[in-house]
C-alpha cells in the first residue's frame, strides 16, 4: 500500500531522530563506557539526532553490549519484545558479535544473535566510539534506502 | 502505613550495567533493600583454569573494562611470585604510571556518572570531556582506549618513550587545572553539598564491620589503602598519601575521589621524573611451580584481591578474583535503609558499582543462615538450577583450545 503524507513524516522522523536504548547483556564494561563516551562532548552522537532513552517502549534502536549470560538472556528477549516496530539491534563489541573471549564459558550462551536478530555488528575490544557512530550512521542510511524503495502516494 | 515493594532493574535508566534492587518502601522511606547481582556472571574463573597463564592474562583483563589494569597487575604479581621472578624496576614504574592514569580516568568517569544521577548534566559533560584527554594518553601508552594490555608476565609490553613523558606532563597540566575547578565545586558549591550531604550514611564502625573498601571506607575515615599498607609494584618508592575524610556520607565519597585525582597527578609526575632505566621484562618460565599466592592491589574502587593456585603445569589450578565492588555491596544495603527513594540512585552510584567485577560470588545466604559452598556443591547447584529452567548445563564442556607455540 502506498504511503500517505503522515506515514512519510513518521519515516522522516525515524530517520532523523532515532532514539536508542543501551543494554548490557554481560559485558566487561569496556564497551559500555565507550557507548556512553559516544554521547559525550568529544564524539557527541546527539548531533545525528540520537537520544538515549531509559525505557525500551520509547526506543527504536537497541544498542547491546557483551556476551549474553544465562541470567540476562530472558531479560534481553523481554526488552526486545517491548520495543515498538520497526526496531533495530546494534551489537557493540566482539563479545556481542560472537561471544568473543567468553565464548564457551559455562554461563554464556554466545553473541547477541544467539537470542535476538541483529542488524549491525561493531567488532572491537572495546569498540571505539567512532566505530559505534559509523555503525549507527550506516544503519540509518540503510533504513533510508529501504524507506525510499517503498512506494509513496506522490 | 502500607508497604510497597519496587523492583528496580535489571535494565534501568540510571546505570549502564544490569543489577536488580528490590526496594521496600514505607511512604517515601526505604525500609528494606535487597541487592540482586549476578547478571554479569560469565564464569571467567573457570575459563582461566582451561587456558594457559599467558592466555589468562587477557581474560583477567576483561574482568572489568574500567579497572582492567589493576586486575592484570594483581594476576601478574601472583604468577610472578609463584615463579619467583622479580620484575625490572622500569616495568614496576610503568605499571604505577598506568595504574594512576587509570585511577584518574575512573574517578573522572565516576564524577560524571554521579553528577548525572543528581541531575547535574553539565558536570557530567565537563568531566567526561576531560576524561578523553586521559584516555588519549592511555591509548598511546597501551595501544587501546580500554583494556590496554600493557602488562605481561614478568614486566610490561611497551616502553615509555621520552617524548611520551612530555605529552603526559602536558595532559596532566590541563587536567590538573580542570580538577582544581572540580575540587572547588565539590567543596564550596552549596547546591551540590546540600544534595550530597547526609545521605547514604556509613559510620566509621559500620564501614569496618561491613568490610567496606576503597574510597567508600576512606570517606568513613578508615585509613585503608593497599598502596600504603601493602606496597606493591613501585609504590615502595613513589610517595603515596591516602586521602581520608570524616563526612561518612556521599559528599565525603565525592571529596575523597576528587582529591585522589590530584594525588594521582602528583604521583605520575614524580614517577616520570624518577623513571629508572633498564629492561622491560624478566624471563618467565612457561610452567609455574606448585604453590598458592594471594595478591592484592588498590583498584580505583578499592582493594582488589586475586588468588592463584598453581599445580606445576602451564595452566592454573584455581583462580579467584574478589574485586572491590563485591566487598562494597554489603554496605549498600545498610546505606539505603532509612533514606528516601529519590536518593537511591546516587547512593548506589556513590560506591562506584561495577557489576562485571562483582559477579563471581560463591557464598550464598539462605533463610536458615549463612552457608559456604564448595566448588563441587556449587556446580551441582548450578546444574540443578538451570535444569529446572529447561537448560541442561551439564552437557556444556569448556573447549580445550589448541595452543600454537
Amino acid at each position: 500500500m502506498a504511503k500517505n503524507i503522515l506515514e512519510r513524516a513518521v519515516d522522516w522522523g525515524r530517520r532523523k531522530s532515532p532514539w536508542i536504548i543501551h543494554f548490557n547483556a554481560g559485558a566487561c564494561n569496556g564497551c559500555d563506557i565507550e557507548v556512553v563516551d559516544a554521547l559525550t562532548p568529544r564524539y557527541d552522537l546527539e548531533r545525528f539526532g540520537i537520544l538515549q532513552q531509559g525505557t525500551p517502549r520509547h526506543s527504536d534502536v537497541l544498542v547491546c553490549t557483551g556476551a549474553v549470560t544465562l541470567q540476562t538472556r530472558d531479560r534481553l528477549k523481554q526488552i526486545y519484545e517491548q520495543m515498538p516496530e520497526p526496531k533495530f539491534v546494534v551489537a557493540v563489541g566482539t563479545c556481542a558479535c560472537t561471544g568473543g573471549i567468553f565464548d564457551g564459558c559455562y554461563c554464556v550462551s554466545g553473541g547477541i544473535d544467539s537470542v535476538i536478530p541483529v542488524d549491525a555488528y561493531v567488532p572491537g575490544c572495546a569498540a571505539r566510539p567512532e566505530a559505534i557512530i559509523d555503525a549507527v550512521v550506516k544503519l540509518l542510511s540503510a533504513l533510508e534506502a529501504a524507506q525510499k524503495a517503498e512506494p509513496s502516494e506522490q | 502505613m502500607s508497604k510497597i515493594t519496587i523492583p528496580i532493574g535489571p535494565q534501568h535508566p540510571s546505570l549502564k550495567e544490569p543489577g536488580c534492587f528490590t526496594i521496600t518502601l514505607e511512604g517515601e522511606k526505604v525500609v528494606n533493600a535487597v541487592v540482586g547481582v549476578g547478571y554479569n556472571h560469565r564464569g571467567l574463573e573457570k575459563a582461566c583454569e582451561a587456558r594457559t597463564y599467558i592466555q589468562d592474562l587477557y581474560i583477567i583483563e576483561r574482568v572489568c573494562g574500567i579497572c582492567s589494569h589493576t586486575h592484570s597487575t594483581a594476576f601478574c604479581q601472583a604468577v610472578e611470585e609463584l615463579a619467583g621472578v622479580e620484575i625490572p624496576r622500569r616495568a614496576a614504574y610503568i605499571r604505577v604510571i598506568m595504574a594512576e592514569l587509570e585511577r584518574m580516568h575512573s574517578h573522572l568517569l565516576w564524577l560524571g556518572v554521579a553528577a548525572h544521577e543528581i541531575g547535574f548534566d553539565t558536570l557530567f559533560m565537563y568531566s567526561w570531556r576531560d576524561r578523553e584527554k586521559v584516555l588519549d594518553i592511555l591509548a598511546e601508552l597501551g595501544g587501546n582506549r580500554v583494556n590496554y594490555g600493557i602488562n605481561t608476565l614478568g614486566g610490561v609490553r611497551r616502553d615509555l618513550e621520552p617524548q611520551m613523558a612530555d605529552e603526559i606532563r602536558a595532559m596532566l597540566d590541563i587536567v590538573e587545572e580542570q580538577n582544581k575547578y572540580y575540587i572547588q565545586l565539590a567543596l564550596s558549591e552549596t547546591t551540590l553539598a546540600a544534595r550530597l550531604s547526609g545521605i547514604g550514611k556509613l559510620s566509621h564502625e559500620d564501614a569496618l564491620r561491613l568490610g567496606a573498601v576503597g574510597p567508600v571506607s576512606r570517606a568513613s575515615n578508615v585509613d585503608t589503602d593497599i598502596r600504603v599498607i601493602d606496597k606493591y609494584a613501585a609504590y615502595d618508592e613513589v610517595p603515596v598519601t591516602a586521602i581520608t575524610d570524616d563526612h561518612c556520607d556521599v559528599f565525603g565519597r565525592a571529596v575523597v575521589r576528587v582529591l585522589e585525582i590530584m594525588e594521582s597527578i602528583k604521583m605520575i609526575r614524580w614517577s616520570l621524573d624518577n623513571l629508572p632505566d633498564g629492561e622491560l621484562t624478566a624471563k618467565m618460565p612457561r610452567r609455574i611451580p606448585e604453590g598458592e599466592v594471594f595478591s592484592r592491589t588498590e583498584a580505583p574502587r578499592g582493594e582488589d584481591t586475586h588468588y592463584v593456585r598453581a599445580n606445576g603445569t602451564d595452566k592454573p589450578d584455581r583462580v579467584r578474583v574478589r574485586a572491590a565492588s563485591e566487598a562494597n555491596w554489603h554496605s549498600v544495603k545498610h546505606m539505603l535503609e532509612g533514606d528516601y527513594l529519590a536518593d537511591v540512585p546516587i547512593i548506589i552510584a556513590a560506591i562506584d558499582p561495577c557489576y562485571s567485577c562483582t559477579d563471581r560470588s560463591i557464598v550464598l545466604r539462605s533463610a536458615a543462615g549463612e552457608r559456604v559452598w564448595d566448588w563441587a556443591a556449587l556446580r551441582r547447584y548450578g546444574i540443578e538450577h538451570y535444569k529446572k529452567q529447561g537448560f541442561d548445563a551439564s552437557k556444556i564442556k569448556i573447549a580445550e583450545r589448541k595452543i600454537i607455540r
